[in-house]
């Protein structure tokens, strides 16, 4: 997995609530068993004018300028609720997402973000939407600054907004772990675990 | 220091939740986090597929491929005589790359053409893979359907999946606990569905953010499991980590005797052990909120959001009369996606096409509530009507009880199991802008065709709007 520490870079604001998964990458964008391909199919709906065709909407965030060089995306509350489509994750990071700060996320594509080098940065509200009114008010969009070391987001104008991340998630985003090796360091208390639970409840056991 | 020391045991009430947690605990990680131990993980060809072949790709083995189980039913489409060809492009592919990985992990595969082939979360509890007390996962959002069974059930991503199979846990932060009440008894008429679509409006899509939920209360425990899974269903609606409702004698009844419940001495055992799944009295919770059920009217969704809904009696709201921005300008939205006005009655909005199906509203009883309404009555004419078993199971009772004869005479179509219209399985959509009432559980954007204007409601509401050509109140067609 990629690492993640810090980045500077566009951001592009798209500050609608409950933006779902399905919105992000809609179902008939999902064609292969796999994990790659899917950027073309990012926010399909939305970036281009009829469904299934690749025939820009010139006034959506990504297909204008600055931001179709964003790496960082600004959101609304609830980002990527629905559908647990892992693919939402894997076709923003191929298109060159590496952050999103939005007042709150859906749950399980929060955890899939951070298992695929996206870092998902929590800030209130009024934050979110103070650096969407400076990125969009110069031409130029300045960039924002996203540091996972420090844990912080600087804005153009200098504000430094601190945010909170658990030390699992940091650690894992940081080092760029892979989360399987890692958890069977412990692979004897998932053993001694499972032993003792065959006696408690043996009805588990197939 | 004191001459001698006493021993204290301090007794910390517990909620549900908590005890579900910490019979799975198998290491605590520090800063929030837990491993726990995944006693059964559901795959489907969809997502399941990705994490089968990722793990294959690394050299990994599934650990207990005894406790995995897999299905057919997002991609594969439901008409009769189906294969492995579907209208989703590259959907062979799903299809027989999760046959093959499947056989080759030695998981259990429903398979299409079987018996017990269906949607994930209906056959689950059908085949008693989902009990009480058990944790599963799924890399599916609606896996909170079988906390309806007093499971720990959540729904997952791909990466995770790959993890719980090849190390049987998942690292996870325990959310906060939340208790919600529903108070009352459901008049006739109304059902679990619009319970829950009126808790998402009241309290939002996010209301339950961060939130592990119990739903508790006079009308959860009078209803039904099969109502408890519709509950629990839309718990990832209201943006829960994951909810669960105590499992009682009427659980216990309903998982007696399935394929894979316990038998004998070890039912006997395990009966024991889940009527300790309950919150101690004196148990704490972060948040406690509820919700009054005696007077709820059936409840039908104007908007792109489960929390965009309204008795059917409503109107659709005025966006000048919310306060808050975001939800205002989301309301705009909706509409205009919508094509509604502010003020025009719910009632009596004209659809085109009836969806009855998915893991929300498709097992037996769903089919039965919808039948009730549909007998010796016609869909309105310009209304295109499908019926969508949940399961293989499902589909076969039905028949032997008559009802699909009730549905085709009606004029709906019958097809075999799947997730179907819900979304895009098999490739299927509805119209541009075509107004459909659904039993299913997400109204969002183009979720079930470009541009497709999705009302959701119960499968009696659904069954009575078909018949009347517009959304309707299904207290008036009841007998
Ligand atoms: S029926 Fe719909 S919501 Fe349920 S699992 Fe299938 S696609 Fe998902």
């Amino acid at each position: 997995m990629e690492k993640f520490t810090r980045i500077t870079a566009v951001a592009a604001p798209l500050l609608r609530i409950n933006i779902d998964t399905d919105a992000i990458i809609p179902s008939r964008e999902m064609k292969t068993v796999g994990k790659t391909g899917l950027a073309a199919g990012l926010f399909a709906n939305w970036r281009y004018r009829t469904p299934g065709s690749r025939d820009e909407a010139p006034d959506f965030v990504l297909n204008r300028e600055p931001y179709r060089h964003a790496r960082i995306l600004l959101a609304g509350a609830n980002f990527g609720c629905g559908s647990s489509r892992e693919h939402a994750v894997w076709a923003l990071h191929e298109w060159g997402i590496r952050a999103i700060i939005a007042p709150s996320f859906g749950a399980i594509f929060a955890g899939n973000c951070v298992r695929n080098g996206i870092l998902p940065v929590v800030l209130d509200n009024a934050v979110v939407e103070d650096l969407a009114r400076q990125v969009e008010g110069d031409a130029s969009s300045p960039p924002l600054t996203v540091d996972l070391v420090e844990r912080t987001v600087t804005a153009p104008d200098g504000a430094r907004h601190a945010f909170a991340i658990n030390d699992t998630d940091r650690e894992m985003l940081l080092e760029g772990l892979d989360g399987i090796a890692h958890t069977l360091k412990r692979d004897d208390a998932i053993l001694a675990f499972q032993a003792q639970d065959r006696l408690r409840r043996p009805w588990i056991y197939l | 220091m004191p001459a001698f020391v006493c021993c204290y045991i301090v007794v910390v009430a517990k909620t549900l939740i908590d005890k579900l947690w910490d019979e799975h605990l198998v290491a605590d990680l520090g800063d929030g986090g837990s491993l726990l131990y995944i006693d059964r993980i559901f795959l489907h060809e969809r997502t399941g597929s990705v994490a089968l072949k990722e793990l294959a790709a690394a050299g990994r083995r599934v650990r207990n491929p005894e406790q995995v189980f897999c299905t057919m039913d997002h991609i594969v489409d439901t008409f009769p005589g189906r294969g492995d060809t579907t209208r989703v492009p590259g959907g062979t592919d799903f299809i027989t790359q999760t046959r093959a990985a499947a056989r080759a992990a030695g998981i259990t595969l429903f398979d299409i053409g079987g018996d017990d082939q269906g949607i994930v979360h209906v056959v689950s509890p059908e085949q008693g893979i989902a009990l009480p007390g058990v944790s599963l996962v799924c890399p599916d959002s609606h896996t909170c359907t079988l906390g309806g069974l007093g499971a720990l059930a959540w729904g997952i991503g791909s990466t995770e999946a790959e993890h719980a199979l090849a190390t049987k846990t998942l690292v996870v932060r325990k959310p906060r606990n939340m208790r919600v009440r529903f108070d009352g008894r459901l008049a006739p008429g109304v059902t679990a569905k619009d319970m829950i679509l009126a808790l998402i409006g009241a309290h939002t899509a996010g209301g339950g953010v961060g939130y592990a939920i119990e739903f508790a209360g006079e009308a959860v425990r009078s209803l039904p499991v099969e109502a408890r899974l519709t509950l629990c269903n839309m718990g990832v609606e209201f943006g829960a980590w994951t909810v669960v409702v105590p499992p009682d004698d009427t659980t216990f009844e309903y998982v007696r005797g399935r394929p894979y419940a316990p038998r004998g001495e070890t039912w006997d055992r395990a009966v024991e052990r889940w009527r300790a799944l309950r919150s101690d009295d004196d148990a704490r919770f972060d948040a406690e909120i509820s919700l009054d059920c005696a007077h709820l009217a059936p409840q039908v969704t104007w908007g792109t959001s489960p929390q965009h809904e309204a008795g059917i009696d409503g109107v659709v709201p005025d966006p000048a009369g919310q306060a808050d921005a975001n939800r205002r300008r989301s309301m705009e939205r909706a509409l205009e996606y919508m094509g509604l006005q502010p003020g025009t009655r719910l009632r009596g909005l004209p659809i085109q096409a009836a969806f009855i199906g998915s893991c929300t509203n498709s097992r037996l009883s769903d089919l039965r509530a919808a039948a009730a309404i549909l007998q010796g009555r016609k869909v309105a004419s310009g209304v295109r009507a499908i019926c969508v078993p949940g399961s293989t199971r499902v589909k076969r009772a039905a028949e032997q009880e008559g009802i699909d004869r009730i549905f085709r005479e009606a004029g709906f179509e019958w097809r075999e199991s799947g997730c179907s219209m819900c979304f895009y399985a098999g490739g299927e959509s509805f119209g541009f802008e075509e107004r459909v009432v659904s039993s299913t559980n997400r109204n969002f954007e183009n979720r079930q065709g470009p541009r497709t204007r999705t009302h959701l409601a119960s499968p009696a509401t659904v069954a009575a709007s078909a018949i009347a050509g517009h959304l309707a109140d299904v207290r008036q067609l009841a007998r």
